[in-house]
């Protein structure tokens, strides 16, 4: 607390101001702009990670194979500081959000890999015990009794996933990416505190809205007898 | 930007001699970068801990609590230190509390679930054998959730470790700060992917300093699968 600025007590006055401000809405750059843009990179970056995630997950939980590999994956994505990786990518000539999209997608990928393989892998034995009995081949084993079983893990995955990119997209903001993390990025630099409290007020609320409309995604997608699993 | 584009060639991704000719400075952010997240997940475990126990005993409060730690979870950590810095001031302070924000959901977790998964045969027998609350707690309920707690240190210094280089936004991130400084240093290379690759090594260091630590504690579970 030893080093709290001497414009404290009108930061939060500013930060309302700000947000009071239409003209910080609408026009280019503004909220409303930034904040489709914000969600347009999440979107495109959940994508193309689910893409890549789901069926590699299916495949692997479905040959049981590839546990180890997927488990250390996702533990080994924690100690990664995130803010290198974009950076890195930037000076590799990867700006922008193509950039963005590339890395957040990268960070997403493991959460739902490991929730797939996790999901397939765990299905009741008995049901596909009783699939195969019945003479389903197994890629119809996967797709009509694995995969449905597995839709609660797969829908929590997804969840976190949303939630995860849509905090990583703000970071891009630092090396000149879109979306509200620009907000963050540019008020810090021209040390109008109040506007990096809207800011981080705006991609806070962001990633609850999303947390909260991905919750109930889960619950509708997931069948019944399957939501005490998917508490995790 | 345009000065920026260098070839390859005077643009290393790694060079040695950086590392040798940056020694003090790399070894000076990476102490910073350690106490800083030695300190946030000392302070999340001692808060987290005890809330934990109050949770496994007052049952409808663990409901809340875990919510309420979730919701400032779910709060990117951009967000977070920007929300926190411009109130509490630029520097150390709001990046130390937004990581201790951050671990206090892992631990607390961790440490609710490990207490809920203790043997209630086991609990019954210390009471059987005259025990009170408090050495049913320090003597059965705590030893056989330490596996459990000590997961959760792991994880949130693991994740601690990687979220103070965003701190680099208020001006406190320790190894985030050579990744910064590289990169608006005409996009030095080998500073962003040096301070990249300490980072993760201190991620591993520390957790393994964990991970013997818990074995040390718990030697009844040697022998039997991590």
């Amino acid at each position: 607390m030893t080093t709290t600025a001497s414009s404290s007590p009108g930061v939060v006055e500013q930060a309302v101001t700000y947000l009071n401000d239409p003209l910080s809405w609408t026009g280019p750059g503004g909220i409303l702009e930034l904040g489709r843009e914000h969600l347009l990179l999440t979107a495109s970056a959940v994508l193309i990670a689910t893409v890549v995630a789901l069926p590699v997950g299916a495949w692997l939980g479905h040959g049981r194979r590839g546990g180890g590999v997927t488990v250390w994956l996702t533990n080994a994505s924690r100690a990664v500081p995130t803010l290198g990786i974009i950076l890195l990518l930037a000076t590799a000539g990867l700006f922008g959000d193509g950039a963005t999209v590339v890395a957040a997608a990268v960070f997403a990928l493991p959460v739902l890999l490991v929730n797939t393989y996790e999901g397939v892998r765990g299905a009741d034995p008995s049901a596909r015990d009783a699939a195969i009995g019945l003479g389903m081949p197994g890629r119809q084993v996967l797709t009509r009794v694995e995969l449905p079983l597995a839709t609660a893990l797969v829908a929590a995955g997804l969840r976190t996933a949303v939630v995860q990119v849509s905090a990583t997209v703000p970071l891009a903001a630092l090396a000149g990416g879109g979306g509200l993390g620009q907000i963050i990025a540019l008020g810090m630099g021209t040390q109008r505190y109040g506007q990096v409290l809207a800011g981080g007020v705006l991609v806070a609320a962001l990633a609850l809205v999303l947390d909260g409309v991905f919750a109930v995604v889960q619950r509708l997608v997931t069948p019944a007898p399957l939501r005490a699993a998917a508490r995790r | 930007m345009v000065t920026a584009v260098a070839t390859a060639a005077d643009n290393p991704w790694f060079s040695w001699s950086y590392v040798t000719d940056n020694a003090d400075v790399l070894w000076a952010r990476t102490t910073e970068h350690a106490l800083l997240t030695i300190e946030a997940v000392a302070i999340a475990a001692v808060i987290a801990v005890p809330l934990g126990l109050l949770a496994s005993r007052v049952r409808w409060l663990a409901g809340p609590l875990l919510g309420t730690a979730a919701v400032v979870y779910t709060v990117p950590s951009l967000a977070l230190f920007a929300i926190l810095a411009p109130i509490m001031g630029i520097g150390r302070q709001p990046v130390l509390l937004g990581l201790v924000l951050y671990a206090l959901l892992v631990i607390l977790r961790n440490t609710v679930t490990g207490l809920d998964g203790v043997d209630p045969a086991a609990v019954d027998a210390a009471r059987g054998v005259g025990h009170g609350p408090l050495q049913v707690l320090a003597r059965v309920r705590l030893p056989n959730a330490l596996p459990s707690i000590v997961a959760g240190l792991r994880l949130a210094t693991v994740t601690t470790v990687a979220l103070v280089t965003v701190g680099v936004v208020v001006g406190y991130g320790g190894l985030g700060q050579l990744m910064f400084q590289g990169f608006r240093n005409n996009f030095y290379r080998a500073e962003i992917l040096t301070a990249t690759i300490a980072c993760v090594l201190l991620a591993l260091v520390l957790d393994l300093v964990l991970w013997a630590a818990g074995r040390a504690l718990t030697p009844w579970l040697r022998g039997r699968s991590a």
